[in-house]
């Protein structure tokens, strides 16, 4: 079974992010980038599909600047076999990444999407699902495990209430929660071997999609900082407290 | 608190961009390995070294090497969490980084392998200690052991399934290996039975790996007396069986472990050698020479723990300027908005930070030099080039031993001040710092003796030649960028660094010719000497650097600018120490050697 991967390039989660001073965006300039966590966290999890013999090969996609090969290559050093690379430099959103992700999938028929529930630089949370939409594929988002039984996969998802067991008919999307396994340190030896994987580089137009931006940024601030507490005295002052402020 | 970030960016500066025109050129050998493999190579070693190691540097110091009886008849215990790591930088490849392919290595330059060194010993200096040690052995190995012992021995230690160690020092004879009394007889089966003691044995014992090589210095029957008769064996913990795994216990046993100041959770033991069977590594008589590649190979090794730790020790001190607040900035309030300002906003506080910064900074140019001399020492395609290289790795390797472990131990010392009363607290993290770096001007060869080394074999050798490689590179820049305006300032201070190093140099070798002990006197200014100018010139090139950057519109105007302002106070506030080394030596031995043994 192949298993198709998506992984983003995005700010670093150690670096405090700076607004840029005209409120157009997160200044990106000598800011260090990375793979995406919740990324990381799915392609661990389709490494240690392979190690199990459960997936025979896996496809790791980027869609982002040339720069993001670096990305995929931080996925092949971890154990993926081939990357793509959908190179462009517009800013992406979720249903372009998505309907990419789409026309990759009918290309490459994998028996299994695993994508990261968001990416920390927008926090969309849409992609996996707006896949698996447009697929016409079953969805198990947020996932804390994965198991494959046959031609299914079984998801535990972490939701508001608890877990929820889903069982998906092959193949499927799955988004990856914090939870579901921690990604590798990747080998000295695999980081040397990833050089000579191959990564494909493609342009969305050669998936026919029009990537044009439908969404637009009015303004970006940095949120307010955060007032002091108050302590209160009892229970009592508490519970009306947050009456009082509608909470309770 | 002990907090580590890789400076990556200044690791990549120094490997990239500084020393292109060294003269050591470009190795074909190392063409494959372009810049995106160095930078993921150095980014993987972070995340390990600050999510693995990290994480247990305290935690080992407070909780050290346990002596005692375990499986397998292992006798020392690391502390929770050692096994573990061992294993994830093992399994990881990461004791095969330079090690040649034929033997499992990765066979990557040592110039990425020293600042992957620098980050392992900034997050865990004890932990360095275990692959530390093996790489050391390794490099003995390598250049002396025959075929068969190489293909028995070596792949495993590559991988780091078995470490290494050196066992020379004895209870009576450290410094001075020519009084060892350590016995090797004929076994009759080409090998030979060891009989002695050894103690301060790095690694000599643990729990990370199946089976420890140790190199031991030892004398045969009929070895001549002094460090003439001295020679090498390899003698494992285990024997192997036919397959080649280890299955009988040797003769040698870890009778104790030492109670250190620092470095607590790497074991120093004390080895009893009791008819251990053994094989001679290179030619009977020869062992000091196979010992000192070892020895060379770490003192470099050591130099580098001085500088991982003064990085350590920068950052911490770094984090707890900007977090305590005490007092008001003597120019009025720069954080009105809080009840008091942090501490970095004062003068004295930005001197200590500034020192570290530019001592760090400093060292990791020579460092990165150095290294490419490693690499062209072996690799280089002209013999020329290759001698120019071995040249000057053998002059700078003193220099590096303890420079730079001077100047980690005072940076250590200084995060305490910064700290102030919390620093001398043991939850700060800080003062295991100061603890752990003491050790680095011991080991391997005392500073004093480095300084010897220096003065005494690496300054007359050749006539001077090996001085001249150093001398040669420094006023060629200085006479190059004569005259460039912007780099005036820091041309004028390397010249007049230089001229003095010059100077003491001459004095040094006038009376050192008639009097010995002139230039034991002087050994020690004149090493800091010399290293102080050898940072000023890595500074000065980096400043050539910058600006060049700068006035072409780089996009890191931020980090180029701060490598000019290091420089600036490397030049105004210590470099001036080169002419307070230049007056000292001028003195002489008078005053030091005055008072009788018995006025003491």
């Amino acid at each position: 079974m192949k298993v198709l991967v998506g992984v983003k390039r995005v700010i670093d989660y150690n670096v405090r992010p700076r607004v840029k001073a005209d409120g157009s965006g997160v200044d990106l300039a000598n800011v260090k980038m990375s793979m995406n966590p919740f990324d990381e966290i799915a392609v661990e999890e389709a490494v240690r599909l392979k190690e199990k013999g459960v997936a025979s090969e896996i496809v790791v996609v980027s869609v982002g600047p040339a720069k993001a090969v670096d990305t995929l290559r931080t996925a092949l050093a971890m154990g993926a076999d081939r990357g793509i690379l959908v190179q462009t430099d517009e800013p992406v959103e979720p249903l372009a990444v998505a309907k990419l992700f789409h026309a990759i999938a009918q290309e490459e028929a994998p028996g299994l999407v695993i994508l990261g529930k968001q990416a920390i630089d927008d926090d969309s949370n849409q992609t996996g699902q707006m896949l698996a939409a447009l697929w016409g594929r079953g969805q198990g988002t947020f996932a804390s495990a994965v198991a494959i039984e046959g031609d299914a996969v079984t998801v535990t998802r972490e939701v508001d209430g608890g877990l929820e067991t889903l069982k998906l008919s092959l193949p499927a999307v799955v988004t990856t929660d914090l939870r579901l396994n921690e990604p590798r340190f990747a080998s000295l030896p695999n980081i040397m071997k990833a050089r000579s994987k191959p990564v494909a580089t493609k342009a969305p137009a050669d998936f026919g999609v029009d990537i044009t931006p439908r969404l637009k940024t009015l303004s970006v601030a940095e949120p307010a900082p955060r007032k002091a507490g108050v302590k209160v005295e009892s229970v009592d002052a508490l519970v009306e407290k947050l009456k009082e402020l509608g909470v309770a | 608190m002990q907090t580590y970030t890789a400076p990556l960016r200044d690791m990549r500066f120094a490997l990239n961009e500084l020393h292109q025109d060294d003269g050591f050129g470009h190795l074909k050998a190392h063409e494959e390995f372009g810049p995106e493999l160095m930078d993921a190579v150095l980014e993987e070693a972070a995340r390990l070294c600050q999510q693995v190691l990290l994480p247990i540097n305290r935690s080992g110091d407070e909780e050290g090497c346990h002596f005692e009886q375990g499986p397998d008849g292992t006798s020392v215990r690391t502390p929770e969490g050692f096994r573990e790591a061992y294993r994830q930088f093992a399994e990881g490849g990461w004791t095969s980084l330079v090690a040649p392919a034929e033997w499992g290595g990765q066979g990557l330059p040592e110039a990425l392998g020293k600042m992957v060194e620098e980050m392992v010993c900034a997050t865990n200096v004890s932990f360095s200690l275990y692959p530390g040690l093996t790489s050391g052995a390794l490099a003995a190995l390598t250049a002396y052991a025959s075929d068969e012992l190489k293909q028995t021995w070596l792949p495993k230690m590559v991988s780091g399934q078995w470490s290494g160690s050196m066992c020379l020092t004895e209870a009576h004879c450290g410094t001075d290996l020519g009084m060892l009394r350590t016995k090797a007889v004929p076994a009759g089966n080409g090998g030979y039975k060891l009989t002695g003691a050894k103690i301060f044995i790095s690694a000599g014992e643990h729990d990370l790996t199946e089976n420890i090589v140790h190199l031991v210095l030892a004398r045969l029957p009929d070895a001549p007396k002094g460090v003439k008769g001295i020679s090498l064996f390899l003698v494992p913990k285990f024997l192997l069986d036919d397959d080649g795994n280890p299955a009988t216990r040797n003769g040698v046993w870890c009778t104790a472990i030492e109670h250190k100041t620092g470095i607590k959770a790497s074991a120093t033991c004390a080895m009893q050698f009791e008819d251990a069977m053994g094989w001679l590594v290179g030619e009977p008589n020869r062992g000091l020479e196979a010992m000192f590649t070892m020895m060379n190979a770490e003192r470099v090794g050591v130099g580098i723990q001085g500088l991982g730790i003064g990085e350590a020790a920068y950052q911490s001190a770094v984090w707890y300027a900007k977090d305590r607040i005490q007092g008001r900035s003597l120019a009025g309030a720069k954080y009105p908005d809080r009840e008091a300002d942090p501490i970095i906003v004062h003068p004295d506080v930005r001197r200590m930070l500034m020192t570290m910064r530019a001592y760090n900074e400093g060292c990791r140019g020579v460092s990165a030099w150095i290294s490419r001399a490693l690499d062209a020492e072996k690799h280089a395609e002209d013999a020329e080039t290759r001698e120019k290289a071995a040249d000057f790795v053998a002059l700078m390797t003193p220099v590096v031993k303890a420079l730079f472990t001077d100047l980690g131990f005072e940076s250590a010392s200084l995060a305490v001040q910064v700290y102030g009363g919390h620093g001398y607290i043991r939850e700060s993290g800080v003062e295991q710092y100061l603890r752990d770096a003491r050790i680095s001007m011991i080991y391997e060869g005392t500073n004093g003796i480095q300084a010897l080394d220096l003065v005494g074999r690496k300054m007359s050798a050749h006539m001077g030649r090996y001085l001249r490689g150093f001398f040669h590179p420094v006023s060629n820049f200085i006479e190059a960028n004569a005259g460039d305006e912007q780099l005036a300032p820091f041309i004028a201070g390397l010249k007049r660094a230089f001229e003095a190093l010059q100077g003491s140099t001459s004095m040094i070798a006038q009376r050192g010719l008639k009097d010995p002990e002139e230039a034991g006197a002087a050994a020690t200014d004149y090493l800091r000497q010399l290293g102080l100018t050898a940072m000023a010139y890595c500074f000065a090139k980096s400043v050539k650097v910058a600006m060049t950057q700068l006035s072409q519109g780089s996009d890191e105007a931020e980090f180029y600018g701060a490598k000019i302002h290091t420089a600036r106070f490397f030049f105004d506030r210590i470099l001036p120490q080169t002419a307070s080394c230049y007056l000292a030596i001028k003195a002489g031995k008078g005053s030091m050697m005055a008072l009788d043994d018995a006025a003491f």
